[in-house]
Order: structure tokens, then C-alpha cells, then sequence
């Protein structure tokens, strides 16, 4: 592994609360050193940062790699490819595959080909209930120890309060964190966007806010009940904002989440039927974004998570009813933060690393999130300024489910290290990126 | 020269008013085509039409029919069962298919929202919707307005309330629309169960009582309640319905003026509308479906690139 420096970059670390232009030499897989005027040890390669910004490795707690299972719309290889040219040194893969990743086997399965892949690294998460059937608890120890980070049954709600209760109570001996996917099933049902003007005038099914706050405000009531760590998925309205504000106000282990498209777009991206703008939670309304926003910014929501969610085109070609939902985002998502949040005065750019990186990094418990001296080198430099177009035929992904192809976006990732070898390095040939 | 209505009818909320207006007066020579004893006119001969209906229709597909063969296209009747539809295949396919069978217009009728647009955009043939799920019927749309133009000379200024399953119906949103746009007042009225969200935000008024709407409007369109409805809980019972929302002449009676009363079909007699009102004076309920025939031709006439003044050429063919 060669040695490298970055030089005369703006180095940005949440964790030790800096940001100033510095060099940062890796070695042997760690930080060695953060500072100026770092000289270059013998044979290290010498990086020019000029203009770049150099930041703990982005992590996203929230991704859906596809395998195994559904390997035509992603693969474990393949979202981490896509990881890495987002600028995302760590990824939480969501367990419903086919089969789901309920046990350890599974859960080793995916750490395997994580490791064969040799991109981003892949932290399972593993089901709340076997089958994600909602009844009975997985094996949460058995599948911490072969290395999930959390639990969920993302992509469905977990309908029982007692089952949530339960998951919460035992989760707390491993200290992992329950992710819930907040949606009454019964009035999301057959609901296919936001239920508002757009799909009263597009004759769709909405699905009502009240469907992610009712869940949202029983999984409150549930940690408080528990004591247990309670994550709420990507969090789509200003009441469930709202909730989650007054449930950290006094003191609950509650986290929360928002995806780049709940924090730029609103339900009017769905219409003319846009398959690719259909996703769960639905695209809301104005105001829905900007309490996600002021969330983000007051640290209501801890973390950014892309709730990357690859769909073969094919399936996306579809009547809107019968369209899966879902959006990718692990190539998107610092672009739209840079866009829509730090350009438009919302967050600095070291806030924004620090929903993107740190926090993430805290609310699972992951290795990285930080440039610390002697921390493995796990770390993203890219261009804040430079303008670029979201093109289907640029992304890593196997799917390109975007809402966003076509638009011009702000600030793309250069060069991604992990454990201090070089796994993306933009402009060098896709394959061996 | 593009058409004037440009490629497809895919809906009534993209049009303007001029162009509204423009499908109605060519509808109105139409019209008499169907009153000669030998009802056909030369304006679509060699052009072929596949009628492809997803889902049960009666009236409107044999609508869409007698309009094609009065201007004499050649048609084909597609329906969901006993086609490949029925055999997995996607509607992208199927359009793709017909496509390369080079055929000249396709007339959908589809359970899903959007699925005539998905068409559209996906074929260079003419697209009219005859229907998509909860979103629009335009050609009923337009034959409402052009019974409403018939009975009262005009539609502006006129006021119609829209009752009963709002949300469900394509039906009333392409009214909502065609009405907005020729300078209508427009009320919906229903349970709150019933009427889809943030109608008020397009200018409709919103109404719970059908008191209200039969004191307040010159004409009422009443939809049809499905049965299925109540098994989906938005009602308790179609006996409740009736007696709470039901259109019945005692209600009608009490009006300040007499009520033009309209339904798309096909009507569940004695809930949403009682038989002594369908079958009354003030109902049109037949013109409508008489006139769906010539909307239809007019539409179909006017997306093959025919020219808005038929009527002056068709009086020299005579």
C-alpha cells in the first residue's frame, strides 16, 4: 500500500471540530499526520488538494445492495463501486433481499462479498423478525456477531407495537440500534405519492403524512417505554419532525434520518406519472422540506441517508401503480447536500460533513467519521465548486432510478480511500476505479 | 401542419379553452351524421384504430366504435381477456407491438392512472383516452359540456355540482377541468370519505350536504357509487347512501329552480340517483350518451389532422 499526501487541501473533520487548509499523509492505512507543511516520506505519492476538500469518509446507514437475490438491479460489488465514486467510505446494507439477511449466515454472506468486492465497506443490517414477516425475533446476537450494525425491517413497518417493543428491549444487549420504516399500513395502503393536490389531480392514491407520524410517534413512545435506541428511517414530514424534535428534547434515544430527495424535491416531481420520482415515504409538499431542512440543521436529524434503492429500468417503465418504488442516491447525495443545503445557506460545509459522516458514524457506532491521527484512513476529497450533470451513463450503479438524471448539481467526490488504499480516483477508467 | 389538438387526447387539464371549444363545434356537424339513414362519412376512410380496452366498458367502447366506423376507419377491438395482456405481458410491449403493426390511433382504456400518456409517449400513433383509472375521461368530459352547451346555450357562468364518489372518478375530474376552463362554477359534493383532497385549491367549491348543491347549482352531475365502496369502508351502506346523498325528486322538488340532471352510467338506481329522477324531465341522461357519439367523432377527426370546419366541407360531400 503506497503511502500517499494530500496537499494544500481544506481539510474538514466534524469529529475534532477543524477546518483549515492542511496536508494529510496516509500510511500504512492510517492517518499519520494532519497538518501543514507535512513533509512526503520516500516513495509516497503526492496529491495535489488544491481547491479539493479532504473529509472523514462519507457514510450512508441506509442502502439497498440487492443481493442476494435481485443481482440484475444491484450487487453488493456494484453498490460499493457506486459508494465509493459518491464519496462514501461505508455503507449500511438494508436486509430485504431474497432471501432476507435474517441470520448470520446471511449476514456473513454479504460481509463475503464486501470483501471480495474491495470498495466501500458493507455493514449488514440484519431483520428485526425472521422472514420480515413481523412475528417472530431474528437471532440479533448471532448476526452481530458475524457483523450486522443495526436491525430493520425496511420496506416494511414494523406493524406489531409489541414485536417493536421487543426489538427494542433486546437490541440493548448488543447496543445496536432498531431502524423502523414508519408507515401505518393502513393508510399507506394501495397509496402510491404524497395524497395531496398532485395526486388528486393525477387520480393516484396518496398516501396521508399522518402514516409515517402515527408510526413515528409510537416508536417514540416505545423508546421511552424500552430505553432502547430507536432510528427512525428516512423521515419525510414537518409532524414527524416535529415529533422526533420534543422526543430529544426530553432526553429519549431517538435518531433520525432524511434522504437528499426528501430535502429537494416535493410531490410535484411526480407529475406527468415520473416513475422515478415514485419512492416511500412519497416526495411530499414545500413545507415538509424545509422542516427536513431546519431538522437537519438543528440536529433533529442526526444523519443524511440516500435510501439508495436501485430498480431495473424495466420495472420503472411501468404504469405508476405498478412502478416499484425507490430512488439511487449513493452518486447524488453530496452533490444534492452541497446544492441544497450548503449553497443555499442552510448548512456549512463542515455541518453537512458532519450529517454525512460523523454523525452517521456516532448514531450506528461505525469505525470512522473522524481524521484523527492513527484512525484508519477511511477518506473522501472532492471539489466543492465543480458543476456536473447527472448523466445515466456516468453512474456506477446498475440502476439509474433517478429523479435527478439531467439536472446539474454543485461539488462532486475526486479520490475515495479506504483503510488507506485508493478505491475510487475520478477520471481513471471505470473498471479500475 | 400539426394537428390542432396536437398528438394525443390524453386529458382535459393541459387544453385550452379554445381548443375545448374547438372540439365541441366540430362535434356539432357530427352530430347530424348519425341522424341520416346511411350514417357514415368518408373523413377516416383507410386509417386504422385498435380499441384497447383493459377493462369492462360498454358504453364508451361501443361509443368509440359507431364514431369510427361513421367516418369509416377500419377498427379492431383489443380486450384485456384473451389477449396477450392476459398472459403477463406489460403495457410498454404491448404498445411497442401495435406500433409495428403501423397502425394510425389507439383508444385506451386502462385501470391504471396515466397509462394513456405512458402510451402516448411511447408510440407515434394518436392516443385518446378512454378512460385511466382515477385520472381522466376526457371524451365524457367533452360530451357533458356538450350537453350542458346544448341544454343551456352556453356554459359560462353556469353552476354544476359534481356528487358522489369524486374520488374515484375520472369522470369528474376531466369535468372539473373542461367546466374551470369554459368559465363554469364548479361544486363538488359528498362525504368527506368520498372527495379526493385540496379540490379548494383549484377553485372547487366543497360541499356535504346534497341539499346545498341541489339549492345552489343549474345542474347536477351525479357519479355512479360502485359497490365495492362500502366493502372499502368510505360508506356504511348504499341504503345510508341513498338516504343521506341520494338525488331523489323530493329532494329536487325543494329547489328554487328545476335541476338539469346528468350520470355518466351506468347509474345504480336508487342509491346514487332514484329512477324517478334518471327517467324525469330535467334528465339528459340519454342526449349525453347520443352526443358521446359525436365528441368522439369530432376528437377522432380532429387527431387524424382533420381541419375544425368539417361542417362546411361536409356539406359539399352531400
Amino acid at each position: 500500500m503506497t503511502p500517499f499526501l494530500i496537499a494544500g487541501a481544506r481539510v474538514i473533520d466534524p469529529s475534532r471540530q477543524s477546518d483549515g487548509v492542511a496536508d494529510v499523509l496516509v500510511v500504512d492505512g492510517r492517518i499519520e499526520a494532519v497538518g501543514r507543511n507535512v513533509p512526503a516520506p520516500e516513495g509516497a505519492r503526492r496529491i495535489d488538494g488544491t481547491g479539493k476538500v479532504v473529509a472523514p469518509g462519507l457514510i450512508d446507514v441506509h442502502v439497498h445492495l440487492r443481493e442476494p437475490g435481485q443481482e440484475h438491479m444491484e450487487t453488493v460489488a456494484s453498490g460499493a463501486t457506486a459508494a465509493v465514486a459518491g464519496g462514501f467510505t461505508g455503507v449500511c446494507a438494508m436486509p430485504n433481499t431474497d432471501p432476507v439477511i435474517d441470520n448470520q449466515a446471511a449476514v456473513g454472506f454479504v460481509v463475503r462479498q464486501a470483501i471480495r468486492a474491495g470498495k466501500a465497506r458493507v455493514f449488514p443490517i440484519g431483520c428485526i423478525s425472521v422472514g420480515q414477516k413481523g412475528q417472530q425475533l431474528a437471532e440479533f446476537g448471532e448476526m452481530v456477531g458475524a457483523g450486522a450494525v443495526a436491525v430493520s425491517d425496511d420496506g416494511r413497518p414494523v406493524v406489531s407495537s409489541q414485536l417493536m417493543r421487543t426489538a427494542l428491549e433486546y437490541a440493548k444487549v448488543f447496543g445496536i440500534p432498531v431502524a423502523d420504516h414508519c408507515e401505518d399500513p393502513t393508510l399507506a395502503h394501495g397509496g402510491a405519492m404524497h395524497e395531496g393536490i398532485v395526486a388528486t389531480r393525477l387520480g393516484l392514491k396518496g398516501v396521508p403524512a399522518a402514516a409515517e407520524e402515527i408510526m413515528v410517534a409510537r416508536d417514540i413512545v416505545l423508546a421511552e417505554l424500552t430505553g432502547g435506541h430507536v432510528h427512525l428511517c428516512h423521515i419525510s414530514t414537518r409532524g414527524a419532525v416535529e415529533l422526533i424534535r420534543r422526543a430529544k428534547d426530553r432526553g429519549l434515544r431517538v435518531t433520525a434520518e432524511a434522504t437528499p430527495h426528501h430535502f429537494t424535491l416535493t410531490h410535484e416531481a411526480c407529475e406527468g406519472y415520473d416513475t422515478n420520482a415514485k419512492t416511500r415515504p412519497p416526495l411530499r409538499e414545500a413545507e415538509d422540506v424545509a422542516a427536513v431542512r431546519a431538522g437537519l440543521k438543528d440536529g433533529t436529524i442526526d444523519c443524511i441517508a440516500s435510501d439508495h434503492a436501485p430498480h431495473h429500468y424495466d420495472a420503472k417503465q411501468r404504469e405508476f401503480d405498478d412502478a416499484p418504488a425507490g430512488i439511487v442516491g449513493l452518486e447524488t447525495s453530496l452533490a444534492l447536500g452541497i446544492t441544497h443545503l450548503v449553497e443555499t445557506g442552510i448548512l456549512s460545509l463542515p455541518e453537512l460533513i458532519a450529517r454525512m459522516s460523523t454523525a452517521p458514524a456516532a448514531v450506528f457506532r461505525l469505525p470512522g467519521g473522524t481524521l484523527a491521527v492513527g484512525a484508519p484512513a477511511d477518506l473522501t476529497v472532492f471539489d466543492p465548486t465543480r458543476t456536473w450533470t447527472v448523466r445515466a451513463e456516468d453512474l456506477h450503479s446498475k440502476s439509474v432510478n433517478s429523479p435527478f438524471l439531467g439536472t446539474t448539481l454543485k461539488g462532486q467526490a475526486d479520490l475515495t480511500a479506504v483503510g488507506g488504499r485508493i478505491v475510487f480516483e475520478r477520471g481513471v477508467d471505470k473498471s479500475d476505479a | 401542419m400539426t394537428a390542432p389538438l396536437g398528438k394525443d387526447l390524453v386529458a382535459l387539464e393541459p387544453l385550452s379553452a379554445d381548443q375545448i371549444r374547438m372540439i365541441l363545434d366540430t362535434a356539432e356537424p357530427f352530430k347530424e351524421v348519425s341522424e341520416r339513414s346511411i350514417k357514415k362519412v368518408p373523413a377516416l376512410r383507410g386509417k386504422t384504430i385498435v380499441n384497447l380496452f383493459f377493462e369492462a366498458s360498454t358504453r364508451t367502447r361501443i361509443s368509440f366504435e359507431f364514431a369510427e366506423k361513421r367516418l369509416s376507419a377500419d377498427t379492431v377491438n383489443v380486450a384485456s381477456q384473451g389477449s396477450s395482456v392476459s398472459k403477463g405481458e406489460t403495457l410498454v410491449d404491448t404498445a411497442r407491438n401495435l406500433e409495428a403493426m403501423r397502425i394510425d390511433m389507439v383508444v385506451i382504456r386502462h385501470q391504471a392512472s396515466g397509462a394513456a400518456k405512458f402510451l402516448g409517449e411511447r408510440i407515434r400513433s394518436n392516443v385518446i383516452n378512454a378512460g385511466d383509472g382515477k385520472h381522466e375521461h376526457p371524451t365524457q368530459g367533452l360530451l357533458d359540456l356538450l350537453t350542458l352547451r346544448d341544454r343551456f346555450g352556453r356554459i359560462e357562468g353556469l353552476k354544476v355540482a359534481i356528487c358522489g364518489d369524486v374520488l374515484h372518478s375520472r369522470v369528474a375530474r376531466s369535468n372539473i377541468w373542461g367546466l374551470l376552463k369554459l368559465g363554469a362554477e364548479v361544486a363538488v359534493c359528498g362525504p368527506p370519505t368520498l372527495l379526493p383532497k385540496g379540490l379548494a385549491d383549484l377553485g372547487v367549491q366543497v360541499m356535504h350536504h346534497i341539499e346545498d348543491a341541489i339549492g345552489w347549482a343549474d345542474a347536477l352531475n351525479v357519479l355512479r357509487l360502485q359497490l365495492e365502496r362500502m366493502e372499502g369502508g368510505f360508506v356504511p351502506s348504499l341504503r345510508e347512501y341513498n338516504r343521506i346523498f341520494g338525488v331523489t325528486r323530493e329532494r329536487l322538488e325543494r329547489a328554487p329552480r328545476d335541476l338539469v340532471i346528468m350520470h355518466p352510467g351506468p347509474m345504480n338506481r336508487g342509491v346514487e340517483i332514484d329512477s324517478d329522477v334518471a327517467d324525469g324531465p330535467h334528465s339528459v341522461i340519454l342526449p349525453q350518451v347520443t352526443n358521446g357519439v359525436a365528441v368522439r367523432m369530432a376528437v377522432l377527426y380532429l387527431l387524424a389532422g382533420g381541419s375544425p370546419d368539417w361542417g362546411s366541407q361536409a356539406t359539399d360531400d352531400r
